[in-house]
């Protein structure tokens, strides 16, 4: 369920960035003050398993699709939420980069996707309380196993709304989402079975290293301010980003549309106009897309301007063959 | 499982590319992934319809292509790896999108079609130049200039580590696998009841391994810094290169170059 590039929005995807590195820096912040150091290669090679554990693929019996484990959940109980989080963020980096899987522009969506929920969520909601009163083979099986499919369900609900604020694709939200979470639902109790089996393993053959990762519940940094601060950036990129907002109506749009009968919600006063007239006095880049619906059929009526048509196609070409002879001189060189 | 023993070998592939000595090999780190990131904003900010805007874009990989003395078809096949989940997400929109839309004069096309193509040429050019970045910058770089923007320095150490261990860990797992399969031969997979032992056994011992990497690297001195040898300084070659770009971007974006090309070429 990784957002590929093409998918988001320079928007959406800026400020998922900005998003995941306040949650980075929070969780950096984290470990810095418990660090244990052995826990340092601990984190190194627990990435790299789960990273190999990401790569084997299961079917889903009965839909065709197959899915493999996100992994955030595992991490979040082996080596604790803080530095789970981290080590995701570091496997997403490096799948984004060798393996083209996701992409550098929706790296900040797919460690949001992948690793918030599970490691900031999951994790202290559902795993915690389970086992918060006392370590059991049973609490943990269940706790692992409910922690992660909830994430995941959490992750695959973020992917659909991302994918709609970007309005890449025509998706309908009902369609989207009626696709994402059952298929994510099967892949998430493989996952979670999967996960509650290697926890109880481990928990059955080494209890040590479940405890020391967990004893330690966070203080000293204030949630509020770090949420005061992602909220301030998240404000911010997505303003100075704003200015890439294509005009064309967005998928989300296009659903207010059809539920509402208006492509916008009627929104008035205060910080809503204020927003929109400042969007609109930033938006320096113009518009030039093709002409769509209504002036497309006025046009086509019109007499035929064979001169536009005929410099498009041959601009076409002309790039291309400039594409290429640039393309053969640089292999000269 | 194959693509284990696959996934190895890419990440030694890239990691070779990598270990050329190019004009663009030998380009700043930083500068490399300010413009790749650059251009990958650049190719998504473009309009669902704008095929003809995306065009000149191709000018960037096939450049660094040439000058990076990168194969092409290796990095090609690596791009078509994410192919299906964009054609399965947008496959909707000649299905939603039934608008007419000019192309030029009275040459029109259904809307849904035009977007279609639109995103997979941008899935194309962003992941193709996401590969190229890595190939020819390799790990280390990219980890240089990671510090060299003050990443935290636990995710930089994390990022290395991570994909130190990785080519340690497949190498366990073929490992597990053979055994595995040798001890059940007929069998399809690995069997749900193995599940668990098979990774749990698999996930103590990388951690027992981890434990002895990190012993021998504190009796060798290891106290959490890298320390290297080679110069950061970004040098006059590395400002140009990045402006160079920037600005061939910027003139990409604001100006439609295949409608001005043909306009000047045909008087009108």
């Amino acid at each position: 369920m990784h957002m590929a590039d093409a998918l988001i929005t320079p928007i959406v995807g800026g400020a998922m960035w900005a998003t995941s590195t306040g949650v980075a820096s929070y969780s950096v912040k984290k470990v810095q003050q418990d660090l244990d150091e052995k826990k340092i290669p601990l984190m190194g090679i627990m990435g790299a398993f789960v990273f190999a554990a990401q790569m084997i693929n299961f079917t889903i019996p009965g839909t065709g699709s197959s899915g493999h484990i996100g992994g955030g959940i595992l991490l979040a109980i082996l080596l604790g939420p803080h530095a789970g989080f981290i080590t995701m963020a570091s496997i997403l980096a490096i799948q984004a980069l060798f393996f083209a899987d996701g992409g550098l522009l929706a790296l900040g969506a797919n460690i949001f996707n992948l690793g918030f929920y599970t490691c900031y969520l999951a994790y202290p909601l559902i795993y915690k309380n389970i086992v918060k009163k006392e370590m059991t083979k049973t609490r943990i099986f269940v706790g692992s196993f409910l922690s992660a499919i909830i994430g995941l369900q959490f992750g695959a609900f973020s992917v659909v709304l991302e994918t709609l604020f970007s309005g890449k694709t025509e998706l309908p939200f009902n369609i989207f989402v009626l696709m994402m979470q059952p298929i994510h639902l099967a892949i998430g109790i493989v996952e979670g079975l999967l996960t509650a089996a290697v926890v109880t393993f481990v928990w059955n053959a080494r209890p040590e290293i479940l405890q020391s990762s967990s004893v330690k519940i966070s203080n000293g940094v204030s949630y509020k301010k770090v949420m005061v601060i992602l909220l301030c950036a998240t404000v911010f990129i997505g303003g100075i980003l704003s200015w890439y907002a294509s005009s064309n109506p967005d998928g989300l749009e296009w659903s207010i549309e059809n539920v509402m009968g208006t492509p916008e919600l009627e929104t008035s006063g205060g910080i809503y106009d204020t927003l929109s007239n400042l969007q609109e006095k930033t938006a320096f880049l113009p518009d030039y897309s093709f002409k769509i619906d209504s002036e497309a059929k006025i046009e086509s009526n019109s007499p035929i301007n064979g001169g536009t048509s005929l410099s498009g196609i041959v601009g076409i070409l002309l790039t291309l063959a400039f594409a290429t002879s640039i393309g053969l001189i640089s292999y000269r060189y | 499982m194959a693509n284990i023993g696959n996934s190895t070998y890419e990440l030694r592939y890239l990691d070779e590319l990598s270990q050329k000595d190019t004009l663009v090999h030998n380009i700043h780190p930083l500068i490399k992934l300010i413009v790749s990131l650059s251009y990958i904003v650049l190719a998504v900010s473009y309009g669902k319809y704008d095929i003809m805007g995306l065009l000149p874009l191709i000018i960037y990989p096939i450049i660094i292509f040439n000058l990076g003395d990168i194969p092409f078809l290796p990095i090609a096949k690596r791009t078509l790896i994410v192919l299906p989940l964009v054609l399965g997400l947008g496959i909707f929109n000649p299905i939603m999108d039934r608008n007419l839309v000019t192309l030029f004069g009275n040459f029109s096309l259904i809307g849904g079609w035009l977007s279609y193509i639109t995103l997979i040429i941008k899935s194309l050019l962003t992941v193709v130049s996401a590969l190229l970045l890595i190939s020819t910058t390799g790990i280390e770089k990219i980890i240089q200039a990671m510090s060299q923007i003050k990443i935290s320095k636990i995710i930089v150490m994390q990022f290395l580590l991570t994909y130190r261990y990785i080519s340690v860990l497949l190498e366990e797992i073929t490992n597990i696998w053979t055994a595995y399969s040798l001890r059940a031969p007929a069998q399809k997979g690995i069997h749900y009841q193995s599940w668990g032992p098979l990774l749990g056994q698999l996930l103590i011992r990388s951690y027992d391994r981890a434990q002895r990497i990190y012993n021998g690297m504190v009796l060798r001195g290891f106290n959490g810094d890298f320390y290297r040898l080679n110069n950061n300084k970004l040098l006059f070659k590395d400002i140009t290169y990045g402006v160079l770009w920037i600005l061939f971007f910027l003139l990409v974006r604001f100006y439609n170059i295949p409608m001005l090309l043909g306009s000047i070429m045909t008087g009108v």
